[in-house]
């Protein structure tokens, strides 16, 4: 028997109001993506890729369809259970690396522990991850006083600290130069590879995508069947 | 230890340092707030305790007001001739009327008989200068003199008239301003008029019993008190007035302190967006975010209690360099931790919205908030 999709998506639809107008983002959407998989999102603006990013981690519902991301029903879901989804389930890594300009490395990554109550202590396990994001000996700075790549790995641990079943990244590469972007392409692949960490990235960037086990191209709300 | 609730609080003492101008000009507002009930209140109690001690002064046992008046202020004149009358009576060893009348909002000059009033309080004692000899001179207590930098030579205006200062007593004689009592009464067309009678027993023990006496025979509508009663009448909590007025402060105080916390924490909330926005996207539930606002506003409202009640002591500073004739402000520790709290509930009224606006903030608009 075979292991059920992670995620799973049926006809899944959103349409947003903008203003006066019914804005369809996601147009009847299928995708399965099993557990473990690096799986790249590659489309033109407008596509709807970010919409997706945003359904799958809870950040906003599905108008229809079905949609099923870790055992969580979207459609059918509350707002305090999508609040508990993002807390334990989802973790999101952003282009602008969204840490916390207040605290130090260390504690941008331990913040999300605070926030799903868990102790906030790193274990020996996740040390050896900061380890192998090069930034052990970066936890005590803050994001100012680090690199671009610096602060897309802090941001990396903290989307990873919870152990969550999905990494979310959302275009992780945008901001960086070429050398700090193959570096956190080579540890999303590694982490991957290592822990079996399942991995949805959404990317403009063909070779970015290229580091993943699959590639799935959107447009128009809808995914684009591979040539 | 859970050490959850450490870095919770890790994040708002960072927050609150990260923006530190107006971390200090936040709580300073607070501490405004808190200074001013603080003053208010100390004023209140100051003036009384002053006016208690100065009434201890004169050395009398009790003193006799006008019908209808109250222990405290100014409240009406009667006749003169009720002080031989009073004089009379048994175990009265001495009685002494003054008439007081005011100079300004909270001043008056009092005019006394000299040789009785010296009698039962004793002596003046001169820091500087002498009694009055000349019909145009004043005598003003310590505190006076440094307020309106008097020395004897110089003159003062009261009543639209040039007085010449010739002594500066040691203060604590009931009185700031002091001249005969015959020329207040011609000065004010209160000829024949007194405003209270101090009387000194032979037996202090026997009070009551001469108060009783007194209302026996023909005072009984006359206001007579005890120095004791009279002391104790000297409250803050027995002026309805004031009660009323610390009232409308506190008011207004715990106005400023939602009107300073709203401002500050509604533009924390706008210029954090996008950081309660990754705080959402992590999992944080509206009850956290709130959390953190509400953690902030009770530091900034202890950190503005605190340089409160030390501001209370720069304007007591103040007030006793500037102003030490006019007005007396004590220091109440009664009232810091309930200052303390009117500015907890002020700030906290404060940031309920701008809390509100945080946990309810839609986290992809605030994600892409720049």
């Amino acid at each position: 028997m075979t292991e059920a999709p992670i995620i799973s998506a049926r006809d899944l639809r959103k349409v947003y109001r903008a203003g006066d107008v019914d804005v369809h983002a996601l147009r009847g959407l299928d995708l399965d993506i099993s557990r473990g998989e690096f799986v790249s999102i590659i489309g033109p603006s407008g596509s709807g890729k970010s919409t997706l990013f945003h359904i799958l981690g809870g950040l906003t519902p599905p108008t229809s369809g079905s949609l099923h991301v870790a055992g969580y029903d979207l459609l059918k879901i509350s707002e305090a259970e999508r609040t508990k989804l993002r807390k334990t389930t989802v973790g999101f890594v952003f282009q602008k690396y969204n840490l916390l300009p207040t605290l130090t490395a260390r504690d941008n990554i331990l913040i999300a522990r605070d926030i799903a109550g868990k102790s906030v202590e790193l274990d020996g396990e996740f040390n050896a991850l900061l380890d192998l994001l090069g930034i052990r000996s970066r936890l005590t700075h803050k994001p100012r006083a680090l690199s671009g790549g610096e602060q897309q790995r802090v941001a990396i641990a903290r989307a990873l600290v919870n152990h969550p079943a999905i990494l979310l990244a959302d275009e992780p590469t945008g901001n960086l130069d070429t050398e700090n972007s193959t570096a956190v392409l080579g540890l999303l692949s590694d982490l991957n590879r290592r822990l079996g960490q399942t991995i949805l990235m959404i990317t403009h960037n063909a070779e970015a995508a290229a580091y993943a086990h699959r590639l799935i191209s959107m447009r128009d709300g809808r995914i684009v069947p591979n040539a | 230890m859970c050490a959850f609730h450490l870095l919770i609080n890790k994040l708002v003492i960072e927050n609150l340092k990260h923006r530190p101008v107006r971390t200090l000009l936040s709580a300073l507002a607070v501490g405004v707030q808190v200074t001013m009930i603080l003053t208010l209140v100390g004023i209140s109690k100051g003036m009384l305790e002053d006016q208690a001690v100065r009434a201890k002064g004169v050395g009398a046992d009790l003193s006799i007001r006008p019908p209808g008046s109250s222990a405290i202020g100014l409240s009406g004149n009667f006749d003169e001739r009720i002080l031989p009358f009073v004089q009379k009576q048994p175990h009265v060893a001495l009685a002494t009327g003054v008439l007081i009348a005011p100079t300004g909002p909270i001043t008056s000059i009092t005019g006394v008989d000299f040789p009785t009033f010296s009698r039962m309080s004793g002596r003046f004692r001169f820091l500087e200068g002498r009694p009055i000899e000349h019909t145009d001179e004043v005598i003003v207590d310590e505190y006076y003199a440094k307020e309106h930098q008097l020395h004897p030579g110089s003159t003062v205006k009261i009543f639209n008239r040039e007085w010449k200062v010739c002594g500066v007593f040691e203060q604590g004689k009931l009185a700031r301003i002091i001249i005969p009592l015959d020329i207040l009464q011609k000065l004010t067309a209160n000829t024949g008029k007194l405003s209270i009678i101090w009387v000194k027993l032979d037996d202090p023990s026997r009070t009551n019993e001469v108060i009783a006496e007194l209302r026996r025979a023909g005072l009984a509508e006359y206001q007579i008190w005890s120095m004791a009663d009279l002391i104790s009448q000297m409250s803050p909590n027995n002026i309805p007035v004031l009660k009323t007025f610390t009232a409308v402060v506190i008011g207004l105080g715990v106005v400023i302190g939602f009107l300073v916390v709203f401002l500050s924490m509604y533009t924390a909330v706008l210029e954090r967006t996008r950081e309660i926005g990754v705080l959402k996207a992590l999992g944080a539930t509206p009850a956290y975010i709130v959390g953190i606002l509400l953690r902030e506003t009770a530091l900034l409202a202890i950190f503005g209690t605190i340089a409160g009640i030390i501001l209370s002591f720069g304007s007591r500073w103040l007030i006793e360099t500037l102003v030490p004739g006019s007005l007396t402000q004590a220091i109440v520790p009664d009232w810091w931790p309930i200052a303390g709290l009117i500015a907890m509930g002020g700030s906290l009224l404060g940031a309920a919205y701008p809390g509100l606006k945080a946990a309810r903030q839609d986290a992809i608009e605030a994600l892409s908030y720049d």
